[in-house]
């Protein structure tokens, strides 16, 4: 057997199915690699070792007993934003060292029925409030195409873990960009479903009305495959939706464009956006024309005001999700010092001061200004109109056309430590991503190239109607078909090889 | 954790009552919350049952834990819908659920999920019964929210905050359904206004009673009810500054507070101070209202509609259901009962005035006659209730323990006298009617021949007396009568005792 790491999930799925190899061996095989790489890439907030090769040998069982399910067996890493019954879940934040929750999120359970060994949590920024995982309690991911830049956030964590061949498969989650920013950055593949296509049950709430978990993987067959494990209706989310998902996976393998009326975002392009990705972007529409695509130009008018919107909805509804850590019930505990006998609002006080992040400290402030009497309409309420003329944006838009098309990410992966100071500057890497949350719709990140200035990877978001993700993965697998053609192998052949001397 | 703040609970100074309402127009508001009784929570599955060990009833959403998410509890909807319908409320088409962000201890998310600006029920108004008199209450809104953890303060000799050392919270009922129920307005009540109040939360008990929603417990605290008073020189006047009486949990409390908060806030007012807007506390022992958390810095909740939940849309079919679903409304249900039972229009509002409708009338569904259910409920029973200040149905004694009762006296097995103490016994929760007659012995002597002799003693002890009866002095009887009672403890048939009597005496 080739190195099991190299290979995609479906490859493995195969390898499994046919009996060439065990779901213990793959696991092995993952964990080996963790532990020679992600000394240098810092992925991983938790490994759980034994566990992961428990739930393998249960695979394995389960396939000795007939079953065969897509992803069987196959294993995965999961952001540490969603909760794992046994397992730490820290959301990257002190404020929850030392937790183990006592239930699995909805989209924990759905890869423990579908028989998907977990091999630990991976890092993010804290509380997913950064676009660098380097806002992260316990240290910044590296990005395995270069060690001294971020791998994007705040799912940092999960984009390098896949790029690095940690695991397969992971789950990120998106609020303006968590999963498909990572994506462009470490040349991967990120997916954000359609608002309420995946439970946010379990999911650690940052901002509940544009939170959504989705997968991260290396090629979008791997994607839809995973989509298909984690999306449906869950009983537990009041604002999970109610419908029957077409299959993902097939939708991944028609491949077809031919008559496809794709609109390329005005407003998402142009100034601001690196040579580098601008040019990856204006190739990967080139080939669509190639294929029989229809391309034009679209105008999103008030996606100019989407940035500013979300830093009101986003802080405003995290100031009140986040004011559950208050030290009560579980968790950090921090006593005052100087206080000899400390009142509870003390004690909370304290805590949330040593247990908290400056960003998140930030927002939390911000939200709660935003939400102030005599503030309301002026923040929240105008943020929210802004939302609905956004969702219209998208409407017109789609009367037009299929999907939407933009660059992913402005710029590619930026150094460590380059925009910390500046979160203006941080907030901007999400300018494109954005739009997708504040209207609930699916977005698809896509490896689209190296930029010819830096050598780091680039990456073309696709965007679709609301409840139309499996259109993604249609028009995702026929781009991707033909860039892999273009490069001779996928995008991930060219990045460097990590020092594995452990 | 120790107390926030002190306070001082020092007796405000007051203006004699009467004194006080020739002075100013008291202006009521009441806000009612109200326990629903559905089998679970109101955004989780977990029991709903009190009084269990703390901490056993909750989940990973009732205790708030990360991830968590509401799922909302279609009973409760109905429950609110009806009750809004019965109050004769609009029923909104749409309506949202909002976050009251606040931090304390006993709130798992550190925000309550709440209804803001969108309450399922507007705009209703109820008619009430006041001494006789007919009172028009109009209500404001009826809301849907979530009930709290409960917080125990441990240490300390009050049991109160101020001086535990330490706090446990119970998270039981963080998450049970609550309708808030507040009025508008409540003008013209002029002296009546002590009266009007506990009318209308008597008479809201009873209609929710009526409709199956609640417990209304208010000593296990499944209706709470806030008193918002102000004063104002004359009925022309707007309005003055209110206080807010937080927590008034028995029908007497609210008559109490309310009278109290009139003579408090006149005596501020004739001597030129001002009434502070705050909430106060409610003090049942002294029967004082003590100044709570100011409320002139308006604490902001920084309300916003809540994310995790979608809209609630009854449809108009949905609502019409409900609405053929209410009980006979209350005006309609008194006339029909008063004409079953043949109660004069006095004895009809004394029935009505002690809370005892439901009560005499499950009493007479049980067997007993509507005579006999009224005569225990409104005597010896409304006696003890207000002993323990508790109300009629809270007593702990069923309608069919009191129909029990009578149907023992009915059957001559006790006396009136022995009734007394066998409903002390099933008071005292040693069972139901029989098993506390067998427990206790009190059955009436009918055994001929013990009762025959004690008659005989009696004649033989008190000569003079026989020979007043042997005279036709009947009216001497009562004394040899209470003599065989006195020997008999009490557990004999006074009716047989006198024929005794006089069948030998004759
Ligand atoms: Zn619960």
């Amino acid at each position: 057997m080739s190195d099991l790491t190299r290979m995609s999930a479906a490859a493995l799925a195969a390898a499994l199915r046919g009996g060439d190899v065990s779901s213990v061996e793959v696991t092995r095989a993952h964990l080996d690699r963790i532990q020679a790489v992600d000394p240098q890439v810092h992925a991983f907030l938790h490994v759980d070792g034994d566990g992961a090769l428990e739930q393998a040998a249960a695979a394995d069982e389960r396939r000795a007993g007939g079953e065969d399910g897509a992803l069987l067996g196959v294993p995965i890493a999961v952001k540490d934003i969603l909760v794992t019954r046994g397992m730490p879940t820290t959301c990257g934040s002190k404020i929850l060292h030392g937790w183990v929750p006592p239930y699995d999120a909805s989209v924990v359970t759905s890869l423990r029925a579908a028989g998907m060994p977990l091999l630990g949590k991976t890092n993010m920024d804290e509380f997913a409030m950064g676009s660098s995982t380097e806002h992260s309690a316990y240290g910044p991911t590296r990005n395995p195409w270069d060690l001294h830049r971020i791998p994007g956030g705040s799912g940092g964590g999960s984009s390098a873990a896949v790029t690095a061949f940690e695991a397969p498969l992971a789950i990120g989650t998106d609020t303006g960009g968590s999963i498909r920013q990572p994506g462009a950055v470490t040349g991967t593949v990120g997916v954000k479903p359609t608002y309420g296509g995946v439970s946010r049950y379990g999911l650690v709430a940052l901002a509940s009305s544009l939170d959504q978990a989705g997968p991260v993987a290396r090629t979008v067959l791997d994607a839809a495959l995973l989509h298909d494990v984690i999306a449906g209706h869950d009983l537990m989310d009041s604002t999970s939706i109610d419908v029957q998902w077409p299959s993902m996976a097939a939708a991944a393998q028609v491949s077809d464009v031919d008559g496809l009326r794709v609109g390329v975002v005005k407003e998402l392009g142009g100034e601001g956006y690196q040579r580098g990705v601008r040019d990856r972007f204006d190739e990967a529409v080139r080939l669509l024309v190639g294929a029989g695509a229809d391309v034009v130009e679209v105008s999103c008018p008030h996606f100019e005001y989407a940035l500013a919107a979300y830093y009101l909805i986003l802080p405003s509804e995290a100031s009140s999700n986040l004011a559950k850590f208050d030290a009560m019930r579980y968790g950090l505990r921090v006593l005052p010092d100087d206080v000899a006998a400390p009142s509870a609002e003390q004690v909370m006080a304290a805590t949330r001061e040593a247990g908290l992040g400056d960003e998140v400290k930030r927002r939390i402030i911000l939200g709660t200004f935003a939400l102030s009497s005599g503030y309301y309409d002026a923040y929240y309420g105008q943020a929210q109109k802004v939302r609905t003329l956004i969702s219209q944006d998208f409407a017109a838009a789609f009367e037009q056309v299929d999907v939407l098309m933009s660059p992913t990410a402005p710029t590619t992966a930026f150094k460590i430590g380059e925009k910390l100071d500046d979160p203006l500057a941080m907030y901007l890497n999400d300018i494109a991503t954005i739009p997708a949350n504040l209207a609930g719709v699916p977005g698809l990140s896509l490896p689209s190239g190296l930029a010819d200035e830096d050598g780091l990877p680039t990456g073309v978001q696709i965007l679709a109607p609301a409840l139309e993700d499996a259109r993604l993965y249609r028009v995702a697998a026929a781009l991707e078909a033909m860039l892999h053609e273009r490069w001779g192998g996928p995008l991930l052949d060219r990045a460097p090889e990590l020092d594995a001397a452990a | 954790m120790t107390a926030v703040s002190t306070r001082s609970t020092t007796a405000a100074e007051l203006m004699p009552y009467d004194e006080a309402l020739s002075r100013f127009d008291p202006v009521l508001g009441l806000e009612v919350h109200v326990e629903l009784n559905t089998a679970s929570k109101m955004f989780c599955g977990c029991s709903t049952v009190f009084g269990r060990e703390p901490n056993t009833q909750t989940c990973p959403v009732c205790l708030g834990l990360p991830g968590a998410l509401p799922v909302l509890n279609a009973a409760a909807v109905e429950s609110a819908i009806r009750i809004g319908l019965a109050l004769n409320c609009d029923i909104a088409a749409e309506c949202r659920f909002a976050r009251k962000n606040y931090f304390y201890p006993d709130m798992p998310k550190n925000f309550q999920t709440s209804q803001y600006d969108e309450p399922i029920a507007v705009n209703g108004g109820v008619d009430i019964d006041v001494d006789g008199q007919p009172f028009r209450i109009g209500i404001e809104r009826a809301h849907m929210e979530e009930d709290t953890g409960k917080s125990l303060h441990v240490g300390g000799a009050t049991g109160r905050i101020h001086g535990a050392d330490h706090s446990l919270v119970d998270y039981n009922r963080a998450g049970i359904p609550l309708i808030e129920i507040v009025t508008k307005p409540i003008e013209g009540t002029g002296r009546l206004a002590p009266a009007v109040a506990r009318a209308y939360v008597g008479w809201l008990r009873e209609l929710l009673l009526g409709l199956g929603v609640s417990d209304v417990r208010m000593e296990q605290g499944s209706l709470r009810c806030d008193v918002n008073l102000s004063l104002r020189p004359d009925p022309g006047a707007p309005y003055g500054t209110r206080s807010e009486t937080k927590n008034v949990n028995s029908l007497r409390s609210v008559e109490r507070a309310v009278r109290y908060e009139v003579s408090r806030q006149a005596a501020r007012l004739a001597t030129g101070r001002r009434v502070v807007q705050e909430t106060r506390h409610w003090h049942e022992d002294t029967g004082v209202t003590t100044s709570g958390r100011s409320k002139e810095q308006a604490e902001d909740y920084r309300y916003f509609p809540e994310p995790d939940l979608v809209p609630i849309a009854p449809s108009v079919t949905e609502v019409e259901r409900l609405r053929a679903s209410l009980p006979e409304p209350p005006a309609i249900r008194r006339a029909r009962l008063q004409a079953d039972w043949g109660f004069s229009d006095l004895e009809m509002r004394d029935v009505v005035g002690a809370g005892a409708l439901l009560l005499v009338e499950q009493t007479v569904a049980a067997g007993a006659s509507p005579a006999a259910a009224k005569k225990w409920w409104l005597s010896e029973l409304a006696r003890r209730a207000n002993d323990a200040g508790v109300a009629l149905d809270e007593l702990g004694i069923t309608p069919e323990h009191v129909a029990a009762v009578q149907s023992l006296v009915d059957a001559g097995r006790i006396n009136d006298k022995l009734a007394r103490q066998v409903l002390d016994g099933v008071l005292a929760g040693e069972g139901s009617p029989e098993q506390v007659v067998s427990a206790r012995g009190l059955e009436v002597v009918s055994d001929e021949g013990k009762l025959s002799a004690a008659v005989d003693r009696a004649i033989a002890g008190n000569p003079g007396v026989a020979e007043k009866i042997r005279a036709g002095k009947m009216a001497a009887a009562g004394a040899l009568i209470g003599a065989v009672m006195k020997e008999m403890h009490g557990q004999a048939d006074a009716g047989r005792v006198r024929e005794l009597i006089l069948e030998k005496l004759n």
